[in-house]
């Protein structure tokens, strides 16, 4: 054998690694940084942190009132509160829909399986944006959804989804559907079924046997659709901005608007980092849950 | 695990699809009205989409974003595959846990944050090196990064599932790590690299919160533009250039599926044919 480092191996490892690390890992390092900076009116818009002095000196110039700010601010608090509320309760929604489905799928004939997961595939990779702009046109005031049910005489006024949380939870429901389905659909597919049949012989009724048997083996693939569905839909910007109103301020709405409109590049970055340290938690459940089934 | 479905289930699992299917449906019938009111049916019409050959503005953000796509699924696939292989067939190195738990979190990081620190990477990169300009650059990089993970994900499935031992047979008859791998495995996953390319191809050109962030001024991307006429309200020329978007994807996804299916049905029978 020769030496590890000769074998070539670094070659394989070291391009993905070191992109990674510097375009995905190191920018959090930034954003950290420029989160105790302050706006200044030049290009890019914030005080240095850290600085050379003329006797080469390192002065770091930091600044806590980014975060002091976040804290005293009424709107941080009830945005961050906003989002984990519609986030939380959109994948109870997705989950209660998603599951059925993903079984349905996992107990159909395996020749038509295939077509299935396609079908649910085919909008998971569909433009985002597009597909939440088709909602519009279905919940919109003078919209398809309320066409038909005038022309139906179901009701005589216009149903009043845009601009409200039902249409962002509809939104999120609708974008996010598949991300549940598909990891449902990869636990329920392993289960083995003799393990069901063991159940009947024992005298299991089906529902026993789906409540003591099928629902604990898939609890990883409800944890991670259900983390899958819930960490973007926290950050969600592209449908509180589109289908919400005024008063459905989301986390990354305030984010969006704090860099674009405000310019405010530091507070900006602090509601990023706040907002990175509140899903550490539930990223750190997903991966672990994803690295157990991927070397399992 | 078959057995009949019952009616309940098999009823959600139809009112699941509709859910997802019914939009795009009605956007791609109103895409042919000729009125240009949304809810008044003005018969059929094409002319919408003749409008958008002449918005110069959508087919430079057009143009601008294919290119994006073609160059970040590229870079996106060379160094997605290099991770899985690494992440498969080295079982320990130093580093390994950083590469699974950067390939794994972007799929689930918020695009907002990936967009804010991005830029703000490339911004202060700009102030130490005079590198990368924003625009085309910083785009294709910062799709690279996402789109990697996926290529990762899908290549790395392919890969575990792969037969080593054709490989072994092959260095066991002299051909080197390099050759074999060349000659063996590459084949063996190229289905899953031509389709997760397909698919990053379709998430660049979707991308719309990290390309704002990291394009600049001077840049725009067709999500960039489409999202901004949007926020306007619904107009038929978008219906029009949705409809596109909506079946040009949905022909590179099913493509992309149908590569997948046949690669495995192949190996299925080769499995049987060989007797195992």
């Amino acid at each position: 054998m020769r030496p590890t480092w000769l074998t070539g191996r670094w070659l394989i490892i070291l391009p993905p690694l070191l992109f990674l690390l510097v375009f995905f890992l190191i920018p959090f390092a930034f954003a950290f940084k420029i989160s105790f900076a302050e706006t200044a009116p030049r290009v890019p818009p914030y005080t240095d942190v850290l600085t050379f002095t003329a006797d080469h000196h390192l002065r770091l110039a930091l600044s806590l009132g980014n975060y002091r700010y976040l804290l005293t601010d009424e709107v941080y608090g009830v945005a961050y509160l906003y989002s984990l509320r519609t986030a939380f309760f959109s994948t109870l929604i997705c989950l209660a829909l998603g599951y059925p489905m993903a079984y349905a799928i996992a107990r159909s004939p395996k020749s038509l399986q295939g077509v299935l997961l396609l079908v649910i595939m085919l909008p998971f990779w569909t433009s985002f944006l597009l597909r939440v702009y088709a909602l519009e046109g279905i919940i919109r005031d003078n919209g398809f959804l309320n066409t038909v049910l005038l022309n139906l005489g179901l009701i005589s006024h216009p149903l009043r989804i845009m601009r409200t949380s039902v249409a962002v939870y509809l939104g999120i429901i609708y974008s996010y559907l598949p991300f549940m389905v598909l990891p449902l659909f990869a636990t329920l597919e392993k289960l083995d079924p003799t393990l069901l049949e063991a159940a009947a012989d024992l005298g299991s009724t089906p529902r026993r046997a789906f409540l003591d048997v099928t629902l604990p083996l898939s609890i990883p693939g409800v944890i991670a659709g259900s983390m899958l569905v819930f960490i973007p839909a926290v950050g969600e910007f592209v449908i509180p901005s589109l289908l919400g109103g005024p008063n459905n301020l989301m986390i990354g709405r305030v984010l969006w608007d704090e860099f674009f409109g405000n310019h405010d590049w530091p507070v900006a970055s602090a509601v990023a980092i706040a907002f990175l340290l509140l899903l550490a938690g539930p990223i750190a459940i997903y991966q672990y849950y994803n690295v157990r089934q991927t070397e399992a | 695990m078959e057995r009949r479905l019952s009616a309940v289930l098999l009823s959600v699992l139809l009112f699941g699809i509709a859910l997802l299917y019914l939009p795009i449906a009605v956007l791609i019938g109103y895409s042919f009205n000729a009125s240009p009111l949304v809810n008044v049916w003005g018969g059929f019409s094409t002319a919408w989409y003749g409008q958008l050959l002449h918005n110069r503005q959508l087919l430079e953000a057009a143009l601008l974003s294919l290119e994006v796509a073609v160059a970040a699924s590229s870079g996106a696939v060379v160094l997605g595959t290099l991770a899985s292989i690494a992440l498969v067939r080295f079982a320990r190195f130093r580093g390994r846990l950083l590469l699974t738990g950067m390939v794994n979190a972007p799929l689930v990081m918020p695009e907002i944050i990936t967009g804010i620190t991005q830029l703000l990477l490339f911004v202060s990169m700009m102030q130490l090196f005079s590198w990368p300009h924003r625009g085309f650059t910083t785009i294709v990089l910062s799709h690279i990064t996402f789109c990697t993970a996926y290529v990762t994900v899908t290549v790395q499935a392919r890969l575990q599932s792969a037969d080593r031992s054709l490989e072994e047979a092959a260095m066991d008859l002299g051909a080197g790590p390099a050759r074999a791998f060349l000659e063996i495995t590459l084949p063996i996953i190229a289905p899953a690299i031509i389709s997760s390319w397909l698919l990053c191809f379709t998430l660049s050109l979707d991308d719309l919160v990290i390309s704002s962030f990291v394009a600049g001024p001077g840049a725009s991307t067709l999500p960039m533009v489409i999202y901004s006429k949007v926020k306007l309200g619904v107009s038929p020329d978008i219906n029009a250039l949705a409809s596109l978007i909506v079946c040009g994807v949905g022909v590179c996804i099913i493509g992309a599926g149908w590569l997948m299916t046949r690669s495995d049905r192949r190996r299925a029978l080769e499995a049987q044919l060989a007797g195992r």
